[in-house]
């Protein structure tokens, strides 16, 4: 072998210099080649880990200034409609670097924004990998810390949201206080651990800014460790296509393709978050003042990612119980408490319900498109309406201002629809999803509308039907059929009764309810059938032989276009007509 | 005219006039500028007249004829001058149809006819007078007194930085961006619609001066982090993020998605 350029002679020398004392050839050259596939929705995840590290990298600019002390100091930085106002060294630090630490002030908006998108990609992510099916075998644990890095995502959000002793930050502590006391029995005590006494007390910011800069970034760095080594073990899901299976992994090698990629898109993250964190205010702290107690904001809200749980709160009615003596109160622990550990757990859970009710456990590499999975994206799209009313709730005082409307019919309103619009969501996408794999079974079996109308000879308009493309064709008939499981008997051929009837008879109505309505792929038989029943039908209406230029039109008898092996192509077509 | 005319050029005339034209103007001013607000809490005997015949046009078919209230409309006897000044001068009433409360409007009338009906009014029972340009000087206000006072008794329902907020039954506290001083000293004064009154024992003189003093700096302060997406707080981020800040990402993310191909 021989090296042409001085680069590459100083690259390989750099090479096997390092490489005789760590060994890292082997794994490299194994490594760098790995293929990914490819499609912009796979990037969602990067987002979220870019994001992740221009808050990491922001957040230690801003420890050098932040003091997490409930000192209380009087201010007397630049910010004069606060000058000589009595606060807490937290509230008092927060200011200086908005106002007196060089470029504090953008590296503050940076860490804000960039903490937003965080969650909002992980959300978004998470929308990806559960309406495509990439959490199916082998991947649940992947999911399942996905899930994992979420809860840490709103844990390190919303202890961010509090450090800095603002009236907001105060307000939502003191909710969480009160949610923590709404727990049953321990909650009055736990409090009081926490905050050292009454709220808000000197204790809490301290010990949360431990919790925001340390304990909290530190899990979430070691899961987001392990999330991307089970992606790398795992390899990439793809979506069907020409030459893509189950087994085959077709996409660009890690170097130079996705080493360029992610590399640069990295950089348009921070560059959109430093553009965003330069122009756009973020939580004005010196509009909201200093935290007291007494004190407290019309259009208090949290940042969105708490949004739904501050909606649940608010849309909840005032119920409460008396036993003897101990208040149990529904009002918050429903919304607060036992509405999100469902949604959690029902989230986290997903996976293994889905396979525990389909009986699927094969191994999932190819990605499912959405409409072939209607129950599933059914579940997701009523979800995602669920989380938005909940939205709408938090927001509730806001849109009554900008819209002109009434807090209290807006409450009514979210109070029936939490209940109403969910499964309606449900049903129209499950029939959407229905709906659209008909329409993928008449592709396959007359090939695709192309909007060009002919006419016949004997006067007969017939749309021209093309036949589609490999693409097309690989992804349509990616779609797997499952069957329902079969209704269980209760006693077998030699009359014992089967123990396990009922639990085999609910696994029957719930694999029902998925698959049931499924619109099977036509087998190749039926494509053949069709085409000929088409081909007879049009015969009888149309002697085409008779006219002399019939073998020009052959091919678009009755509407549809019925050819052998059906490869003509549209503008093999065209040339065909053109020759007379 | 001789004796002047021969004076005519001397060259103390250029400055005997000028100063003569000073006093004019000054004295002038000094008159109009006090006067006006008096008028406006005493009001004249003509004044009074011409304030009761527009109430008569204009308020008495729900206020009643002596303003004694309506099943429409509640009595004016007592509500004083600022009360007036305030509701009609921010156009809320004459109110245009029932509903939740007065929403805020360009003014029917003009300030001479406002000022005639709230000496009307003035008249009929003692209440609050229209402040004084005196107490309206808010120049020597202390800035941050005015910003606490602000969030112990105002942020609750007009939100911290004065942006209103919604109350109960579609009724609200509304945005003060756009508010005078005069309007504002009224309202702490008279409690208009769902707001409280803030007597002067409650918020003294010098309080409500503050108050308003930082009032006109949220008003005014040019806003040191940006675009401020109305100062709503976290909503409006949160719409921002989810519309133009994850659609930039996204877009980022299919361009360079694309570009492989």
């Amino acid at each position: 072998m021989t090296t042409s350029s001085p680069i590459e002679q100083a690259g390989g020398a750099t090479a096997t210099y390092v490489d005789k004392r760590l060994g890292s050839n082997k794994f490299l050259s194994r490594n760098l080649a790995k293929v990914f596939p490819d499609h912009w929705s796979f990037m969602l995840g990067e987002i979220a880990l870019y994001s992740f590290i221009v808050v990491l990298l922001t957040g230690v600019f801003l420890t050098l200034f932040f003091k997490p002390s409930m000192l209380e100091v009087v201010y007397d930085g630049s910010y004069v409609p606060l000058q000589g106002v009595k606060m807490s060294e937290a509230y008092a630090s927060s200011l200086d670097i908005s106002f007196d630490v060089r470029g504090g002030l953008l590296l503050r908006q940076m860490h804000h924004w960039g903490a937003l998108i965080f969650v909002a990609a992980m959300a978004v992510h998470m929308f990806r990998v559960f309406f495509t099916g990439a959490f199916r075998k082998p991947r649940e644990f992947n999911w399942l810390i996905g899930v994992g890095l979420t809860v840490l995502a709103l844990g390190a959000g919303f202890s961010g949201y509090s450090l800095p002793d603002d009236l907001l930050s105060g307000t939502g502590l003191q909710i969480a206080r009160g949610i923590m006391q709404a727990t049953p029995v321990i909650g009055t005590w736990m409090a009081f651990l926490l905050f050292g006494g009454e709220f808000p007390g000197t204790s809490f910011i301290p010990m949360l800014y431990s919790v925001h800069i340390l304990l909290i970034p530190g899990l979430i760095l070691a899961l987001v460790t392990v999330h991307l080594m089970l992606v790398w073990v795992q390899k990439h899901t793809q979506f069907p296509g020409p030459g893509r299976t189950n087994d085959n992994v077709v996409g660009y090698p890690l170097m130079p393709v996705y080493m360029a990629k992610a590399g640069g898109f990295f950089f348009v993250v921070f560059g959109i978050i430093a553009l965003i964190g330069g122009l756009v205010t973020i939580n004005p702290i010196w509009v909201f003042g200093p935290f007291t107690p007494d004190q407290v904001s019309a259009g208090s809200q949290p940042d969105w990612y708490i949004g739904f749980l501050d909606g649940a709160l608010r849309i909840m009615p005032n119920w409460e119980t008396v036993i003897f003596g101990w208040t149990i109160s529904w009002n918050i622990m429903i919304p607060a408490m036992i509405m999100p550990g469902i949604l959690f757990t029902a989230i986290a859970l997903y996976p293994f319900i889905e396979s525990w009710v389909t009986g699927d456990k094969r191994e999932h590499n190819l990605l499912d498109r959405p409409r072939n999975a209607p129950t599933r994206t059914g579940i997701g799209v009523m979800s995602i309406v669920f989380y938005c009313l909940l939205w709408v709730g938090g927001a509730n005082d806001i849109i009554a201002v900008a819209f002109d409307l009434s807090i209290n019919a807006i409450t009514w309103f979210l109070r029936v629809a939490i209940f109403v619009l969910p499964p309606i969501a449900f049903v129209v996408t499950k029939r959407a999803c229905l709906g659209l794999q008909r329409r993928d079974r008449e592709k396959l079996l007359h090939g695709f509308e192309s909007g060009r109308v002919l006419r016949l000879p004997h006067g007969e308009f017939i749309e021209v039907h093309q036949p589609l493309s490999p693409k097309d064709l690989a992804v349509i008939t990616s779609k797997t059929d499952i069957v329902p499981l079969p209704a269980p008997e209760r006693t077998d051929a030699d009359g014992v009764r089967n123990k396990l009837y009922r639990i085999q008879a609910l696994r029957h109505r719930l694999s029902t309810f998925f698959y049931g309505d499924n619109v099977p792929k036509p087998s190749a038989a039926e494509i053949e059938a069709g085409q000929h029943h088409a081909a007879h039908d049009a015969a009888i209406e149309a002697p085409l032989h008779d006219y002399e230029d019939a073998d020009q039109i052959h091919t678009f008898h009755g509407g549809v276009l019925h050819h052998p092996g059906m490869e003509e192509t549209n503008a093999q077509q065209i040339a065909d007509r053109s020759h007379d | 005219m001789k004796f002047l005319a021969a004076r005519r050029r001397s060259p103390i005339v250029a400055s005997a006039l000028l100063i003569g034209a000073l006093a004019v103007v000054g004295l002038g001013y000094a008159a109009v500028g006090s006067v006006q607000p008096a008028q406006a809490a005493v009001g004249t005997e003509t004044q009074v007249e011409a304030g009761r015949q527009l109430y008569l046009e204009g308020c008495s078919s729900c206020h009643g004829l002596e303003a004694q209230g309506t099943g429409n409309a509640p009595t004016l006897v007592g509500v004083g001058a600022a009360a007036v000044s305030f509701q009609v001068g921010t156009g809320r009433m004459p109110l245009a149809a029932p509903g939740a409360q007065a929403p805020g409007n360009m003014p029917t009338y003009t300030d001479e006819e406002v000022a005639a009906l709230a000496a009307y009014i003035a008249t009929l029972a003692p209440g609050p007078a229209i402040p004084s340009a005196e107490q309206l000087d808010y120049a020597d206000a202390d800035i941050a007194l005015g910003g606490e006072l602000f969030r112990i008794n105002c942020a609750q329902c007009h939100q911290a930085a004065g942006q209103g907020g919604a109350l109960t039954q579609g009724k609200y506290a509304p945005n003060l961006m756009e508010s005078t001083p005069q309007h504002i000293y009224e309202a702490m004064l008279t409690g208009p619609q769902s707001m409280p009154v803030f007597s002067d024992a409650q918020l003294t003189v010098e309080d409500k001066q503050a108050i308003i003093a930082y009032v006109r700096t949220l008003q005014t302060e040019a806003s040191p982090g940006g675009l401020t997406l109305g100062k709503f707080g976290p909503v409006t981020e949160g719409v921002f993020l989810a519309t133009a800040a994850f659609g930039a990402l996204i877009a980022a993310a299919v361009w360079i998605g694309i570009k492989a191909r």
